[in-house]
């Protein structure tokens, strides 16, 4: 899929694309929720609001042009992600968590 | 008088219905115009945010007209002559400029007034208080939007502009004094003045010139008499409780 620039939107193409993240509450990182069509950022903020944030699921909202997202490419899967797979040296599981923390 | 101006439970009507009335009927009226937009607008994201704002001013007018009496009832049997809305809000939805320039006018008069009632006290001031956040996101929406068609293309310039000449004088009426409605209508008068011209300015566009407190060629909606369009609105809005009364699903 080809993304126009945010800046240069052309009637023809409709508006850019956003990638929507959605902070649930104070505490937590923004989690991505999902793109919506916009003119500009502001604009973009404002729909991101009506779209997913109506029914009290945030506290904090960002909007990224989808344009501005590098992403890892299938084709890439294996030698970005297998070697991870039989390390279990690197997974913090040789810790406690401290009691009362949730979100680690 | 009508019968519908009657309190829930009998007696003298007082002003506090009237308000609850000419309000109530603001918020349910223009909610159905700006219904009338899901399906039809422009884009997704602005069917769905016409349509938030259409459900607010639902919200707002089922606390009102409950008030008044029995909302189905006032929603739903009452006959043109017997609705107390501004005559603004019931003009027709036109191209997004014109809803959006109903949407400036509108809403900035109704941030402004809530604004002035939540200092009070009272069942409106109650629903004043929570209803006023809902409007000042409504006017947010309205000025992002005047902004950009008005400094936008040649022909969303030309579009805004005649919707904001077509409709300033139907502005007028917002500021006549509602019987029960505590608030500063000069105040609200000039407020709104200021907040609207900035807006328009902003957008490079020109601010209206019409007739202005003394001679407004609208301004009736509060007596009940209403624009050609209202009728035919008002027979969709009704048409399926006459038809089917008391039908739900």
């Amino acid at each position: 899929m080809t993304v126009e620039q945010p800046n240069t939107p052309s009637p023809q193409a409709g508006w850019p694309l956003w990638e929507v993240f959605v902070r649930s509450r104070r505490g937590l990182s923004h989690t991505h929720v999902g793109s919506l069509h916009a003119p500009d950022a502001a604009l973009a903020l404002r729909n991101a609001r009506d779209l997913y944030t109506r029914r009290s699921e945030g506290v904090s909202l960002w909007v990224v042009p989808s344009a501005q997202i590098t992403a890892s490419s299938p084709d890439e899967k294996d030698p970005f992600f297998e070697p991870a797979g039989d390390k279990p040296y690197r997974h913090p599981t040789f810790y406690e968590v401290p009691e009362g923390v949730r979100n680690l | 008088m009508s019968a519908y101006e009657q309190p829930p439970g009998g007696g003298t009507p007082g002003p506090e219905h009237r308000a609850a009335l000419a309000l109530g009927d603001d918020a349910l009226v223009l909610a159905q115009r700006l219904g009338e937009w899901a399906g039809h607008a422009p884009v997704l994201e602005e069917d769905v945010a016409l349509s938030n704002i259409a459900l607010d001013l639902l919200g707002q007018a089922r606390t009102l007209l409950s008030l008044a009496g029995d909302e189905d009832e006032l929603a739903y049997l009452r006959e043109e002559r017997e609705f107390r809305n501004v005559q603004l809000v019931e003009q027709p939805n036109g191209d997004f400029a014109d809803t959006i320039a109903r949407q400036l006018y509108f809403s900035v008069h109704q941030e402004l007034l809530y604004g002035q009632l939540a200092g009070g006290r009272g069942e409106l001031a109650e629903l004043a208080a929570k209803a006023v956040k809902e409007t000042a996101y409504h006017r947010d929406h309205a000025e992002q939007w005047t902004l950009r068609l008005g400094d936008g293309t040649a022909e969303s310039r030309r579009r805004m502009q005649s919707a904001l000449d077509g409709l300033w004088r139907y502005t007028g009426e917002l500021f006549q004094p509602v019987e029960g409605v505590p608030a500063d209508w000069e105040a609200l008068a000039s407020g709104w003045r200021n907040v609207v011209g900035a807006v328009i300015e902003q957008a490079t566009l020109a601010v209206p010139e019409g007739p202005q407190s003394s001679a407004w060629s609208a301004g009736t909606g509060r007596q009940g008499v209403h624009t050609e369009a209202f009728g035919r609105m008002l027979a969709e809005m009704q048409h399926l409780h006459r038809s089917h009364p008391g039908a739900s699903w």
